[in-house]
């Protein structure tokens, strides 16, 4: 990684440690998510430990999308976004090592508590295993889609609700696969390897594609 | 942390470069703000953008760094090396900072520093040495979040001094700075024109440079 880069990647990891707000607030909110759940459903061990791989992604899907809505307004607000303009360094890396930064700051922390919260949704160790290699693969994906809405609402006052509008859609194939390949893990009629694979294409090819987006939409409304 | 070594540096043309803005025309929100503007500018002069406002002084800027986009005309810096974009030659400072509360002055200006000087260059400053030009050393390990607005500037005065792009556009520079603060940058911008930079400054203050010219922008209308 060239110096730029690793010097952005420094700078981001660096302001969602120390503002303390993106990292764990997230891991608060997928615990309270998740929490909540069964006293929503009840307490019945067999239907937790059947609906518990979907309850973990979805927390883990919405608490990404919390932290997410600030990626690139706080940038704008503070006028780094027009310096991003001026650097010899592509947009679209920029947006690229924002949303590593980003994940390592937020996403990485949900994979690691989610075994956690797993044993209190009665996961077996298969299962718990499954959600964790799942998350892993699956929340870059959903930091670059997000990356899209984030960017896309980036002169939007309170625009987190509209991202959230924006993205929810296009990570439902992430969330399918995502779910598919976790239950599948702790046994079931679906090898695990065929929804795993997919979604490994499917952050693939978010990690070609999003960074394009997110930097033409912010190009867009830039000017 | 990685250490870079520096690399050998060719010795920089001074003297060579040439901004030419010729028959620039910009819209913002459909009404045209600049009509056929023509002006140029040698390596080591500094030009005043004066007009009252709306006349269209950070439009002119913001077009100058490429972050409107043009609706006719042209915007050159002949001269420079052919593979490097105009916008990545010069500096842009606004009325925002570009510096993040939450890390200390020093580490937002090594950020800029790695950030906007892809290669090294003898003209660039060192944190520092820079920070010691705006006479910030004391707080160099300070958040820049508890900085007085006076100082939150000369900290983003002090980005343009940590790696050497020749071009500096600059949008009302001075706000909040006291006297001694003006006096020092103003040493700054002489040093860096005699460097063979440019000084595009939009401002209704002086700026203490008597020897710039003055580009004065008409009424809003």
């Amino acid at each position: 990684m060239s110096s730029p880069l690793a010097a952005l990647f420094l700078r981001e990891w660096r302001v969602a440690r120390r503002i303390g707000g993106s990292g764990a607030m997230g891991v608060v909110f997928f615990l309270t998510l998740v929490a909540i759940v069964p006293f929503a459903v009840g307490p019945d061990p067999n239907l937790l430990a059947r609906i518990g791989p979907a309850i973990l992604w979805i927390a883990a899907l919405l608490a990404t999308l919390l932290c997410l809505d600030r990626l690139f307004q706080a940038d704008a607000e503070d006028g780094s976004l027009d310096l991003f303009h001026l650097s010899e360094t592509p947009l679209e890396l920029a947006v690229l090592v924002k949303c590593a930064a980003h994940w390592a700051a937020t996403g990485l922390p949900l994979v690691i508590a989610a075994p956690f919260l797993g044993l209190m949704l009665q996961q077996e160790a298969m299962a718990l295993l499954g959600v964790v290699a799942t998350l892993l693969v699956g929340t870059p994906a959903l930091t670059l889609i997000g990356a899209i809405g984030a960017a896309a609402t980036v002169t939007v006052r309170r625009g987190g609700l509209l991202m959230a509008l924006l993205v929810l859609p296009l990570t439902i194939p992430v969330l399918i696969f995502g779910v598919s390949a976790a239950e599948a893990a702790s046994g079931g009629a679906v090898p695990f390897y065929a929804p795993f694979a997919i979604l490994c294409a499917i952050t693939l090819a978010a990690l070609a594609l999003c960074p394009f987006a997110a930097a033409a939409a912010l190009r867009y409304l830039g000017e | 942390m990685s250490i870079d070594v520096p690399e050998p540096v060719q010795p920089p043309v001074d003297g060579a470069l040439r901004l030419c803005v010729d028959n620039l025309s910009v819209l913002r929100g459909g009404r045209r703000v600049l009509d056929h503007l023509s002006f140029s500018l040698s390596a080591g002069q500094a030009l005043i953008v004066t007009g009252p406002n709306g006349a269209g002084k950070s439009t002119l800027l913001r077009a100058l760094a490429g972050l409107l986009p043009r609706a006719g005309g042209s915007i050159a810096l002949e001269g420079g090396p052919s593979d490097v974009d105009l916008p990545q030659q010069a500096h842009y400072l606004a009325h925002s900072d570009g510096l993040k509360a939450a890390l200390s002055v020093e580490e937002n200006l090594e950020f800029w520093s790695r950030y906007l000087a892809q290669e090294p260059d003898p003209r660039s400053r060192t944190v520092g040495a820079a920070l010691g030009v705006v006479g910030l050393g004391h707080v160099a390990a300070a958040p820049f979040g508890v900085l007085s607005a006076g100082q939150k500037r000369r900290a983003a005065l002090a980005r343009l001094l940590v790696a050497f792009r020749p071009l500096w556009l600059l949008d009302e520079p001075l706000t909040a700075l006291d006297r001694a603060s003006r006096e020092k940058f103003a040493l700054a911008m002489r040093d860096h024109c005699a460097l063979g930079g440019l000084i595009v400054a939009a401002t209704h203050e002086p700026l203490g440079l008597e020897e710039a010219a003055e580009l004065p922008l008409g009424s809003a209308g």
